[in-house]
């Protein structure tokens, strides 16, 4: 045990670890599957592209969990063979693709929060988080400008366009709430300076969110109701049929390597 | 099939100093999403370090036809090459 693990208990720092690596899996999962799907081939690569990087983040996020954890599993052990009540993934990650205005929906609303937690998380008092928010928040910048642009695009593009997106922004919104509801967690995070408090994130989100709706031409939903329970493993009825699919391999054939 | 996006040519610069070279093209509703797309699927293995993209439909080419008479002239005029000349060492490489 080294003595950044005394900072907080080793329990708190591996569920706050989990909730970083599950939400970038599970949405990177849900972005995996649009390859071969996309409305046109330069989506295609783009959406692939963003898909392998929030797997790339999960690899260090769960990397560390397992570290951390000190139970000898580790990112492999944590994202294939847990089942859906271990993983601690925001809701907002893992609703569906729905069609490709939704996506980049959840995708928008995801990145706008990324971007300030992991700015925030480049001073962490742990210089493992913080390198992993170093080379994380490059990559996010990337994600946000994208889906940024084309939700303005969307929203105030055609009729139909700006029905779907509007739709969208309906649907998901309920989600957004959980990620800035602090619980104990993210007050012992952030009292030992490893990590911003979840709260403190809503005011760039908010900033950042209204600045483009408003040029999507999108309205904002007033309903302040919040799902939630991503956050202790009480998830929607879809993660479970998500896991199905991406554990298949090593469920059946454990131990599985090519 | 006008309902397609126009098409764009890519041009990457690999590294700080080399000129940019043409890749390829790609689909795009403008320049500003040209760029992103170009990045996306052309620089994915750190080829480069600056894109620019041009509108195909910008660009003039000679005629395929035409290339007897545009080229051919030059092929037996080796006196164009500087390749007769001796380069004293303490130049060195040029």
């Amino acid at each position: 045990m080294t003595s950044k693990d005394k900072l907080v208990a080793r329990d708190t720092l591996f569920e706050w670890l989990l909730r970083r690596g599950d939400t970038a899996l599970v949405l990177g999962h849900r972005v995996s599957e649009w390859c071969g799907h996309s409305p046109v081939l330069e989506e295609d690569i783009a959406l692939a592209n963003v898909a392998l990087d929030l797997i790339g983040q999960a690899r260090m996020w769960l990397g560390l969990a397992g570290e951390v954890e000190g139970k000898g599993r580790g990112e492999n052990e944590l994202a294939y063979l847990r089942d859906a009540w271990d993983f601690r993934n925001f809701l907002l990650a893992e609703q569906p693709n729905g069609d490709f205005g939704q996506t980049l929906m959840r995708q928008f609303l995801i990145d706008a929060y990324q971007v300030p937690l992991l700015e925030a998380l480049k001073s962490s008092k742990d210089e493992r988080i913080a390198a992993i928010a170093a080379k994380a928040g490059k990559e996010v910048a990337y994600h946000l400008d994208r889906s940024a642009d084309l939700v303005i695009r969307l929203g105030d593009g055609t009729e139909e366009s700006h029905r779907r997106m509007q739709q969208a922004l309906d649907a998901l919104w309920s989600y957004t709430g959980e990620m800035f509801a602090s619980d104990a967690i993210d007050t012992a995070m952030a009292e030992a300076g490893l990590a911003p408090d979840a709260a403190s994130l809503k005011a760039e989100w908010k900033e950042t969110v209204e600045a483009v709706l408003d040029e999507a031409t999108l309205t904002l939903p007033e309903s302040d109701f919040a799902h939630m329970g991503g956050l202790t493993g009480r998830h929607s009825e879809h993660l479970g049929h998500m896991l199905a699919e991406m554990q298949f391999l090593q469920r059946a054939y454990p131990g599985a390597t090519w | 099939m006008k309902k397609e996006w126009p098409l764009w040519e890519v041009f990457i610069r690999g590294q700080h100093g080399l000129n940019h070279r043409h890749v390829g093209s790609l689909h795009a509703p403008d320049a500003e999403m040209a760029i992103k797309n170009a990045r996306d699927v052309y620089t994915r293995r750190k080829e480069g370090v600056s894109i620019w993209v041009v509108p195909s439909a910008q660009i003039t080419a000679s005629d395929p036809g035409a290339k007897d008479a545009l080229f051919e002239p030059s092929m037996d005029k080796i006196y164009r090459h500087p390749s007769f000349y001796d380069i004293p060492d303490e130049v060195g490489k040029m």
